[in-house]
């Protein structure tokens, strides 16, 4: 405590005119139960895409948000499109 | 009776007459063992996302029918015993899939009238917007089948 109270005034802690901005990031939302989608359809590669990273592996729900149902379908198109050759197995630099 | 949807790919190795004649092979398995064709789709000549037996392009049809459970057995026996088959797949198709089916089926019809009525008036007008994210891939195939 005491050698706080020695400290110069300009020194030491900084103080910001503004508070620093919080970051409040948006909400997640499952896309699907928000634009009413029923069924994902394999045979829309581009679509897909949106699920898959760059070497063509399926995101997790905590990246994209999905809801857990429509997580279990986008995993079947997607499988079911990798078997059909319209989305590879493996790759680099898919995007 | 159930709903089925089947997707195969042949060899691009085939002449059109030949890939023709092996896709009405198929389609009369299916109507010899009592299944009703709903739909057929030939989307041509694709390129596969990997090689399959050291090809890189395959011709893809699509066909949706309605028939027995058993029809599917009988119709993947054909498709492994004929080698042109390179890959196949075919699963029944709920009541979301079945739906999201007639509505596709409903949207490449318009446009494909869309497309005759302008190659009829040969005017120039400008493609139909993006179709909704529902029926997303209706525009990917229109492309590859020109």
């Amino acid at each position: 405590m005491a050698q706080e109270q020695v400290r110069p005034n300009n020194q030491g802690e900084i103080r910001y005119l503004t508070p620093m901005s919080v970051d409040t990031r948006k909400k997640k939302y499952c896309r699907f139960k928000r634009s009413g989608i029923k069924y994902i359809d394999y045979k829309d590669p581009e679509f897909l895409k949106k699920f898959l990273n760059e070497q063509g592996k399926i995101l997790p729900r905590r990246i994209t948000g999905t809801s857990l149902k429509f997580q279990r379908r986008v995993a079947k198109a997607v499988k079911r499109a990798r078997h059909l050759a319209l989305l590879p197995y493996v790759t680099d630099l898919m995007k | 009776m159930n709903k089925y949807e089947t997707v195969f790919i042949l060899t691009p190795v085939l002449s059109d007459d030949q890939m023709k004649e092996t896709v009405e092979k198929f389609k009369s398995v299916l109507t010899d063992n009592g299944a009703t064709i709903e739909n057929e789709e030939n989307w041509g000549l694709r390129k596969l996302a990997y090689p399959i037996e050291n090809k890189n392009t395959g011709f893809y049809t699509l066909i949706e029918f309605e028939g027995e459970p058993t029809i599917v057995a009988k119709l993947e026996t054909a498709f492994r015993r004929d080698e042109k088959v390179i890959r196949f797949l075919t699963f029944r198709l709920d009541k979301f899939a079945a739906e999201y089916a007639v509505k596709r089926r409903a949207v490449r019809k318009a446009k494909q009238e869309e497309r005759a009525a302008e190659a009829a008036a040969e005017a120039p007008v400008v493609e139909a917007a993006p179709a909704v994210e529902e029926a997303p891939a209706t525009e990917a195939n229109e492309e590859t089948k020109e």
